[in-house]
């Protein structure tokens, strides 16, 4: 910025300095070097055999499997969550408390006894037949063909996300004025309309940043599939080292990984927080690791 | 001629709050009803009524001949579904004092969206209209701006494009300038007496005498969950009849 002729003078105050900053950043500086150097030294880190396993077939189907259920899973975590915290903010008290009850029961049970009680629903039910109730059956399933280890893993995983989730979607949803449903309605839209095209479109400022963190989360709690003899990414490194005794390296394989998709998670998630700030003024955007990446125009300009 | 309002013995209460207590209306079609009254007599709640925001308790409200929020058959009463309430709704546009514009949508966007969604419009009509009913209300210029980047008058009149949109038969506007800075009152009272002036059948609940008298067709003050006095704004103002009726006109002149 240059200062013209017309502008009054500048202050030219002596600035205030901070030489506790400096003696921090000199002692981070010192602990970062000492850090460096001990990963690059120390042989217990084994780099090599990091290179050699990073992307080794079992490793990479062990990622693929981590990929697959933390995307499904989600999916269905969020499509459940939307209808639950509808049903629990709908005039309907039936409705409202059926998923109430559930928000409860599914919250409240640990995830890995949840993960084994799909698994065993053979034990309790040995057949699921579709039909009238109490009346005739038109088909019948052997629970353990219908819900494979696999389909315990999504049920387990992702039902357990939709009680989480209805919670986070009930908090965006209240946080959009009550203004907002009168002026919808009084225009001539459906409760549905209203829903969709006004309140959940705002409501998403405020569902996205824990969306991302149950995303990210989730990456990792679906590790727990272990427990039923599924694996993906944590096992497949597990399994590797339990036969070759590299376990430092092998668990570096895996958080490398773990770190990349998180970091890939956190800037999908500045490119859906901004496309859903559009209009609404927000707050500076608080403190994150990839903070850079969603700098406002204004910010970066001088 | 069919009354565009008629409302008979209304009755509204939250829980022990009598809110509305027998209260009857009759606005003809290409009238301006002006409503006054201290804050707490039950203004919005009646404007909100006429268009069943909120459900009456006990009376008959008809907007255009037919029951708001229900339907009478063989002297039964039938509560309407929602759909046929939204239904109804389409031809009641409301104006709100906070305005209650969608943040997320640019003004012309506002202005659409019920065309579109609810009238099924098609998009380009849609867009065609909103334009013209934008330039309207002095805002051909602001149309790709979102509700926080404009004035408070100028979102004022954007909600006013966004219920024209719909092509109401009647407007209902609850105190639109109360919430304005008063120099921007001015530009959203111009837009009210230009559609006065086109004929549109309107109920206004207002602070602003000035227009109540130069364009009202007839003034109503309530107080208490009733109607007080009812007659031509100047002579009401002039010569109100009752002691209530000047005790709170002495306030606010
Ligand atoms: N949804 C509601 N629930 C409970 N009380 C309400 C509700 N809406 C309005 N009231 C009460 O009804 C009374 C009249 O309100 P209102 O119609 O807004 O008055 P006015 O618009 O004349 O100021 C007030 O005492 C208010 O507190
Ligand atoms: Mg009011």
């Amino acid at each position: 910025m240059t200062v013209r002729p017309d502008r009054p003078e500048p202050m030219n105050a002596v600035p205030v300095r901070h030489p506790g900053r400096w003696v921090a950043v000199a002692v981070l500086a010192v602990l970062a070097a000492m850090l460096v150097h001990t990963i690059v030294t120390n042989d217990g880190f084994g780099w090599p055999v990091v290179g050699d396993y990073l992307f080794s077939p079992p490793v990479l189907n062990g990622l693929k499997n981590t990929l697959i259920l933390t995307v499904l899973s989600m999916a269905i975590g969020i499509v459940g969550g939307v209808l639950l915290a509808v049903m629990r903010l709908s005039p309907n008290w039936i409705l409202s408390s059926v998923a109430a009850v559930y928000i409860w029961v599914f919250r409240g049970t640990p995830l890995i006894a949840q993960l084994l009680f799909w698994n065993f629903l053979s034990a309790l039910y040995p057949r699921l037949s579709l039909g009238i109730p109490f009346g005739p059956e038109f088909v019948s399933f052997d629970t353990n063909q219908l819900i494979n280890q696999f389909a315990a893993c999504l049920l387990g995983l992702g039902l357990n996300e939709a009680a989480y989730m209805a919670e986070i979607v009930r908090g965006g949803i209240a946080s959009v004025e009550h203004g907002q449903t009168e002026a919808a309605g009084a225009l001539g839209m459906s409760r549905a309309q209203t829903l969709r095209r006004i309140v959940l479109p705002q409501a998403m400022r405020v569902i996205i940043p824990p969306t991302g963190n149950e995303t990210i989360s989730m990456l990792k709690t679906s590790s727990l599939v272990v427990v039923i003899g599924y694996f993906e990414l944590l096992t497949s490194v597990q399994r590797i080292y339990s036969v070759n005794f590299q376990t430092i390296p092998l668990l570096i394989v895996a958080a490398l990984w773990y770190l990349a998709l998180t970091s890939i998670l956190s800037v999908g998630q500045g490119f859906i927080e901004r496309r859903y700030g559009r209009g609404l003024q927000t707050g500076p955007p608080g403190p994150s690791l990839l903070g850079f990446l969603r700098r406002s125009p204004q910010e970066v300009a001088p | 001629m069919t009354p565009m309002v008629e409302a008979l013995g209304i009755h509204k209460s939250f829980g022990a709050t009598r809110v509305l207590r027998g209260v009857d209306l009759v606005v003809q079609p290409g009238e301006v009803s002006c409503v006054i009254g201290p804050s707490g007599s039950g203004k919005s709640t009646l404007l909100r009524c006429i268009n069943h925001l909120e459900r009456i308790d006990s009376g008959r409200l008809r907007v255009d001949g037919h029951l708001v929020g229900y339907r009478e058959r063989n002297g039964r009463l039938f509560e309407m579904r929602e759909s046929e309430v939204a239904h109804q709704r389409r031809d009641i546009g409301m104006v709100f004092q906070r305005f209650n514009l969608f943040p997320h949508k640019t003004a012309i966007e506002n202005v659409m969206e019920a065309p579109v969604v609810v009238r099924r419009q098609d998009k380009a009509a849609a867009r065609t209209r909103a334009v013209e009913l934008l330039d309207r209300v002095g805002l051909a210029d602001r149309r790709d701006n979102y509700p926080a980047q404009l004035s408070g008058g100028q979102q004022q009149r954007v909600a006013i494009a966004r219920a024209l949109a719909m092509s109401p038969r009647l407007m209902l506007f609850d105190e639109p300038t109360s919430a304005l800075d008063p120099e921007l009152v001015g530009e959203v009272l111009d837009v009210m007496r230009g559609l006065a002036r086109e004929g549109m059948t309107m109920v206004v609940v207002t602070h602003e005498m000035g227009f109540a008298r130069e364009v009202g067709d007839a003034l109503v003050f309530m107080d208490e969950g009733v109607i007080v006095e009812h007659g031509a704004p100047r002579e009401v103002l002039a010569n109100p009849q009752h002691e209530r009726t000047r005790s709170f006109l002495s306030k606010v002149l």
